[in-house]
């Protein structure tokens, strides 16, 4: 049957069904189902969450101050980032300022998350949705170095150094132990990279691998404690001494500023001498494949993050930029309010939990976590083996979040294309320069290739950023401001009866929201709204897409049984963790069984 | 194989301490760290659900030690010690936890990049319930805490570590924000369970 949402996308569910189970894992597991026409194109798509999250209800009743350590166990990649938005949650809340100093290391370990993060998800997560691994093998070193040097200045560029990786990479191959290689679908034709390219792309795989080890030193310095790093209500947990000994517990001193100094320069260069140049390596031979857009093009939302100074969150102090774009005006950039009734919020009606009423959207403020388990009536299999998800009625364990009622897809994109629209120089020319030099017109940047270039540039973004924060953290300190922390409302006993707080963040993949509400000195109630909830949000009341689902739609499959395809664009909005390469065969035979309520 | 700090020892707790018994490895390398002190080349860690992050700690280890839930099918609380190259497979019995197929994935890179542990125990403990979301250890994994640390201690000792016993009433820092130690994490669970 064919229906048009209400967001304008055209559905038909009467070919070929496909299963892909699981797509990714934390945060809630993924599984996708679309139907494939006679002519291998997904006509309709349906994600869903297989995993109840229920973070809200186990933080009723705790103190405060101890949330964000439980919100950085949600998951194993934006730890840092769901302690950041708790942090902010309750001193939005309380009335809690932070001191220069602690905005400042705030925004360096969440640059230095985001570098990480995105560095990590391209080389170890997706590239391998572009590269054949086991096609590198074909290479010619001389070539590739040839190649390599050609694109970028960048010194391990050497026959023999690229001979030597496809000779360890023969090695391992032959053992028979793939690994991480595993499950890729190699020698499918989706696949379109020379050999050359495969393996300067495996080889900066294995260079990325040494070098993010690198990056997290920053968060070593400033957070204390690896792999978990401390956070604080009203500032951060590392003190300051700049000529202060080496020693474990001691504050941070001259000795570790400088080191941190010498990792943003590597990481500067790493990040524009060979993430940049490999992308647009790739991207040169994908340029035809412009599927993957979905809802990028129309609807596009970001929180913003990155305060310039301190204890301001409004738009102009913002170094990402808060905003929304909806019908694809790029000409208009809409005002965000996330302490609005009416603007976040929250649909059940296709997710499995129970609201009083389900015509309506809630605000996270006054968002009910009640799960509600239960399958529609075109489901085939059994609650504890769904072989087909009815998406008519409820199929997810991910709520559907609106703003103003539109679906919104987060994440990087959306990000460059709220900072393209509002015309800020640092957004809108390294996106027009990447589209000159692959001769692609505007428009191509909503699409698969689109999202995972401006991840790319946005790593850029932020690896210059850290430079940015450093120096001005150096100065505030030279200063004599040495301030990491207030601690005058840390007592309970200074607090409101009771109070509502809301904190912001743009996570690696997108923006996250956490609202708390604080009632004789507990948590009465909590609701994190994660970017995953945004970009893989079920069907809402009216009947419009989310952006994972929107973005399936019309893209050619060369290999139904091979679904790189799908997962090239899933995996586009970093839907969570490196790990998520692991897939079964599109029948789901060796499913893991999760079990739900 | 390249070791960058030879003699360097791991202890390292995995799992996620939100899910019940899949907080098995982190509360069990806690109890290791508060009941004893080992020299300066042996190093406790919470290793959480943490992926990539964990790779260059594992590989700078020349000895890596791992508690954690692992699903094999036997009786709840059943205690499984695997060692070396075996440990991969084990960990991927099956994927049902949330941490196991990324902590695969750290040792098979550490593999790749040719620094793979030289010795790796991992002291598994076969969960009895992985789904109760803000609940705890169950009994037959608590009771499994002490001869899992005594495990580890055998094992440390054998490789030339060994530990020695904290004075009583000297109570170290947690390796884990003190927010979520066990009993703070427990005092905050209501009557009548999650």
């Amino acid at each position: 049957m064919t229906t048009t949402t209400p967001n304008g996308f055209v559905l038909d569910n009467s070919g070929r069904r496909m299963v892909v189970d699981p797509v990714t894992r934390i945060e809630g597991h993924m599984r996708c189902e679309v139907n494939i026409d006679d002519q291998k194109i997904i006509r309709n798509a349906v994600s869903s969450g297989t995993m109840w999250r229920g973070l809200e209800v186990i933080l009723k009743g705790r103190d405060p101050r101890d949330a964000w350590a439980f919100c950085e166990r949600i998951c194993g990649v934006c730890t840092g980032t769901h302690a950041l938005t708790s942090v902010r949650a309750v001193e939005d809340a309380l009335g809690i300022t932070i001191p220069e100093n602690a905005n400042t290391i705030r925004n360096m370990m969440q640059a230095t998350l985001w570098v990480h993060d995105h560095l990590v998800h391209f080389y170890h997560l997706h590239a391998l949705d572009w590269v054949d691994v086991v096609n590198a093998l074909k290479a010619d070193p001389k070539a590739t170095s040839a190649l390599a040097q050609s694109i970028s200045p960048w010194p391990n560029a050497s026959p023999g150094y690229f001979r030597d990786v496809q000779n360890r990479l023969i090695k391992f191959v032959a053992s028979g132990q793939l690994g991480p290689f595993m499950n890729g679908y190699w020698g499918n034709p989706a696949y379109k990279l020379p050999p050359e390219a495969n393996l300067m792309a495996v080889t900066h795989y294995l260079e990325a691998l040494d070098f993010q080890r690198e990056i997290v030193k920053i968060h070593t310095v400033f957070g204390g404690k690896n792999p978990h790093p401390n956070w604080l209500v009203g500032g951060v947990a590392s003190a300051i001494n700049l000529d202060g000994p080496m020693a474990a517990g001691a504050p941070v001193n001259m000795v570790q500023l400088n080191l941190v100094s010498s990792i943003i320069d590597r990481t500067i260069e790493f990040v524009d001498q060979v993430y940049l140049p490999d992308l647009l390596a790739i991207g040169s031979f994908y340029k035809d494949w412009l599927y993957g857009g979905g809802l990028s093009g129309h609807n596009v939302l970001a929180y913003g993050d990155f305060p310039d100074r301190a204890n301001d969150y409004g738009p102009d102090n913002l170094l990402i930029p808060r905003g929304a774009i909806v019908n694809g005006n790029l000409k208009e950039v809409l005002d965000v309010d996330l302490r609005d009734p009416a603007q976040v919020q929250e649909f059940v009606d296709h997710s499995w939990y129970r609201y009083p009423d389900e015509n309506e959207g809630l605000h996270p403020w006054v968002g009910i976590t009640d799960p509600n388990f239960k399958l529609g009536p075109n489901t085939k299999g059994t609650k504890t083996d769904i072989q087909q998800l009815d998406e008519d009625a409820k199929y997810s364990w991910i709520k559907a979040p609106r703003w103003r009622g539109h679906a919104m897809e987060v994440g990087p994109l959306s990000r460059f294309t709220i900072g393209y629209a509002k015309g800020i120089a640092e957004f809108k020319d390294p996106v027009d320069k990447v589209l000159t030099d692959l001769g692609l017109p505007f428009a191509a940047l909503f699409s698969t290739l689109g999202r995972t270039a401006a991840r790319g540039l946005e790593a850029s973004w932020a690896a210059h950023k850290l430079r940015y924060f450093h120096d001005k953290l150096m100065a505030n300190l030279k200063s004599g401001d040495l301030s990491t922390a207030n601690i005058q409302k840390w007592e309970p006993s200074s607090w409101p009866k009771e109070a509502k707080g809301v904190g912001f963040a743009e996570a690696p993949r997108g923006a996250l929201g956490h609202w708390v509400h604080i009632k004789d000195e507990r948590i009465e109630a909590y609701q994190a709204v994660v970017p995953t909830t945004w970009n893989g949000s079920p069907r809402d009341t009216a009947g419009n897409i989310g952006a994972f689902e929107a973005s399936l739609l019309n893209t050619p499959m060369a290999d139904p049984e091979q679904p790189v395809e799908i997962l090239r664009t899933l995996h586009s909005f970093d839907p969570c963790l490196a790990c998520s390469t692991h897939i079964m065969g599109p029948s789901g035979e060796e499913l893991t069984k999760v079990q739900v309520r | 194989m390249h070791h960058s700090e030879k003699g360097a020892v791991l202890v390292l707790g995995i799992g996620n301490i939100l899910w019940a018994d899949e907080g098995f490895g982190v509360r069990a390398v806690e109890a290791l760290h508060q009941a004893y002190e080992f020299p300066a080349e042996v190093k406790l860690m919470d290793g959480g659900t943490q992926g990539l992050y964990l790779l260059p700690l594992v590989q700078d280890a020349d000895i890596l030690v791992i508690f954690d839930a692992i699903d094999y099918g036997l009786p709840a609380g059943t205690l499984k010690l695997v060692d070396d190259h075996d440990v991969p497979s084990y960990l991927g019995v099956k994927k049902m936890s949330l941490h196991q197929t990324g902590f695969q994935e750290v040792l098979a890179l550490s593999a790749i990049t040719g620094r793979y542990p030289a010795k790796v125990r991992l002291i598994g403990v076969q969960p009895l319930d992985l789904d109760t979301y803000g609940g705890s250890l169950t009994e037959p994994v608590r009771t499994q805490m002490e001869s899992s640390v005594a495990a580890a201690i055998h094992f440390l000792v054998e490789q030339g570590y060994p530990p020695r016993r904290r004075m009583r009433g000297c109570v170290p820092e947690s390796l884990c924000p003190s927010s979520v130690n066990l009993a703070r994490y427990e005092a905050g669970i209501p009557l009548g369970g999650r």
